[in-house]
């Protein structure tokens, strides 16, 4: 089993933030927008760098998105920063009327996202987001899963044409995969592979199977763990490969199971190949305050959590 | 995707680029012909905001706006128009139609199955002309901010306009939008708002009074000014070139531009009855009647 190594706590959004810094570098057409949220995007880099390419909006999240719609008539790629709840629920409609259905070269860029986000409580936790965005015609929805990987994909997407979500968070949370390794949109990511049982986790819960399939492996359980960074594009057959070995699956995500990532993999196994699955996610709920630990204990998104949802897949194989 | 049909169609425009006030009425009236056909096909569609707003948009597209030939998305080197009250987007595709920017006779299509005429502007379909989707109201105008900052990063020193209904005005981001584009001088922006006092559920002053509108974006830091007769092609033209003489001078520029819902139909003038409803075929004849066929029907 493939050992991975924490190389230093750090947080997804300062990925994006050194992200958008080389993107303000290399690129001159892209350009930043922010709601207020400078500081938690951690996008000073930029702003001081390329003073004309950044768009203070204000607290005035759905003028933003038309903004950054319209700048990309004359060429822009627009970055919109806020965090992920103001990304989605309060702007759906200026989203889908603007950028999606519209075809434009946004990218909507959101911290914060899921329970993680701690003591400030329900109202900033959306759990909804991945559903909501994955539901949009063309939208392509990302989760990265620590510093590395958002910081390759804020450089990715400015190379792909058409509306992006790109899902990060708060904390500071173990930094494991490879400073180099390249990002690929829509391409599953083979963690570690196993015979018994196939785990695929998104965002932060990527390091949490991990760990789980470490403990797995002391129980004698195989455990094949994919980081599926992409929701949409789903890597299709990265997951059929994986599950016509194994047998079955369990799906992590911070996130309802509504709507998320786990729903989007029994959607496609059910019609492909049908497969016992259990769900690492919220249980339509909405969260409270707390400290990220805390709130993915209580909530079940955890490495116990993933290791008790494979005990129960492997008896329905 | 479409670029074959506009080459073919393009040649006619460069002739009319400084067409006389009687040409401009003779496109304004076929024009109202034209909304008032589409509408009546099929039975539905939005005909009363569609006419009072023929004047502007036929002086816009034919007097106004400086346009390349062709159509291509960025838009850099020429004048840009956003559409915000997307549903009276029979106008739009007549004066799109007539400018060039595809065949006359795709008019035959709007609002049909497979059509690029879709019910509200879409660039879904790939009709040349559309820039973005508009029909949810309210959107318009950050789409328009956004392009005129990209025109100003760009170096392009075009302009970007904009049109609004007063209705529209209660969607609360176009204050977003007009607070953010006073504090931050996008004075390469003409936002007109079609003042006709009606909505769908009855005259704005019912439905929800919303002031001095005039006064409203003056104190929100927008150069203002306004065109009592929206209707009248001069007092509109007038009114468009006096708005382009004060773009640049770090403010946006807004009018207020007073008309009459259902212009030029005189059973449609006055209420808010035809916001959203085609006439039958007697009342097809009687509004044709009115209005006689000046450049070709499509």
């Amino acid at each position: 089993m493939k050992k991975y190594i924490d190389q230093g706590k750090n947080d997804t959004r300062s990925g994006y933030g050194a992200g958008m810094t080389e993107l303000g570098r290399s690129n001159p057409n892209v350009v930043a927008l922010c709601a207020d949220l400078v500081g938690s995007l951690k996008i000073e880099k930029f702003i001081e760098e390329n003073p004309d390419r950044f768009f203070q909006i204000g607290i005035a999240e759905a003028n933003m998105m038309g903004i950054a719609a319209g700048l990309t008539i004359g060429g822009k790629i627009p970055f919109t920063g806020t965090f992920a709840n103001f990304s989605t629920g309060r702007v759906y409609d200026q989203i889908r009327q603007s950028i999606a259905y519209s075809d434009k070269n946004v990218k909507i860029c959101a911290s914060h996202a899921g329970l993680t986000l701690g003591e400030d409580g329900a109202t900033h936790q959306i759990l909804e987001d991945i559903g909501l965005m994955k539901m949009l015609p063309g939208m392509t929805v990302i989760n990265t899963c620590d510093y590395n990987q958002t910081k390759a994909a804020t450089l990715a997407i400015a190379d792909h044409h058409g509306p992006v979500y790109l899902r990060f968070g708060r904390p500071k949370v173990a930094n494991f995969t490879p400073v180099d390794q390249k990002f690929e949109i829509g391409k599953a990511i083979l963690l570690n592979e196993g015979k018994d049982v196939t785990i695929v986790a998104t965002g932060h819960l990527v390091w949490e199977a991990l760990i789980a399939a470490e403990n797995l492996e002391k129980e004698g359980i195989s455990a094949e763990v994919i980081n599926i960074h992409t929701i949409k594009p789903l890597d299709e057959a990265a997951v059929l490969k994986s599950v016509k070995k194994t047998g079955c699956i369990v799906t992590a995500e911070e996130h309802n199971y509504l709507g998320g990532l786990g729903e989007s993999i029994s959607g496609m196994l059910a019609t492909q190949h049908p497969t016992p699955q259990e769900f690492v996610a919220t249980k339509d709920t909405f969260g409270e305050s707390g400290t990220p630990e805390q709130l993915m204990e209580k909530y079940g998104l955890n490495d116990k959590a993933i290791v008790k949802a494979v005990q129960r897949v492997l008896t329905r194989k | 995707m479409c670029t074959q049909k506009i080459a073919t169609t393009f040649g006619n425009r460069k002739k009319s680029t400084m067409p006389k006030l009687q040409e401009l009425q003779d496109i304004v009236q076929q024009t109202r012909r034209d909304i008032l056909r589409m509408v009546h096909k099929v039975n539905s569609g939005h005909p009363g905001g569609s006419l009072g707003c023929t004047e502007f948009m036929v002086a816009l597209y034919n007097e106004i706006m400086e346009l390349k030939d062709g159509f291509d998305m960025n838009g850099i080197g020429e004048d840009l128009f956003f559409l915000s009250n997307g549903h009276i987007s029979p106008l739009f595709y007549s004066v799109l139609a007539r400018k060039g920017y595809f065949p006359i006779s795709e008019l035959n299509t709007f609002r049909l199955i497979n059509s690029r005429l879709q019910g509200h502007p879409a660039t879904h379909e790939g009709l040349p002309g559309i820039r973005v989707a508009s029909g949810s109201l309210g959107q318009g105008m950050s789409v328009a901010i956004g392009a005129a900052l990209a025109k100003k990063l760009n170096q392009d020193k075009h302009l970007v306009y904009s049109l609004h209904g007063d209705g529209e005005l209660q969607e609360g981001q176009n204050w977003e939008a007009i607070m953010y584009a006073a504090a931050n001088k996008v004075d390469n922006l003409i936002s007109t708002v079609d003042h006709n006092g009606q909505q769908i559920d009855g005259p704005t002053n019912k439905v929800l009074p919303m002031g001095d509108l005039a006064e409203k974006f003056r104190v929100f830091g927008w150069d203002v000014l306004e065109v009592k007769q929206g209707n009248d092609l001069k007092s509109v033209i007038d009114g468009l070139k006096e708005a382009k003489s004060r773009t640049g001078k770090g403010k946006p520029v807004c009018i207020i531009m007073d008309t009459i819902m259902g212009h030029g139909v005189d059973f449609m003038m006055y209420t808010h009855a035809w916001h959203g409803k085609a006439p039958n075929d007697d009342q097809l004849e009687n509004a044709l009647s009115q209005n006689p066929e000046t450049l070709g029907d499509y």
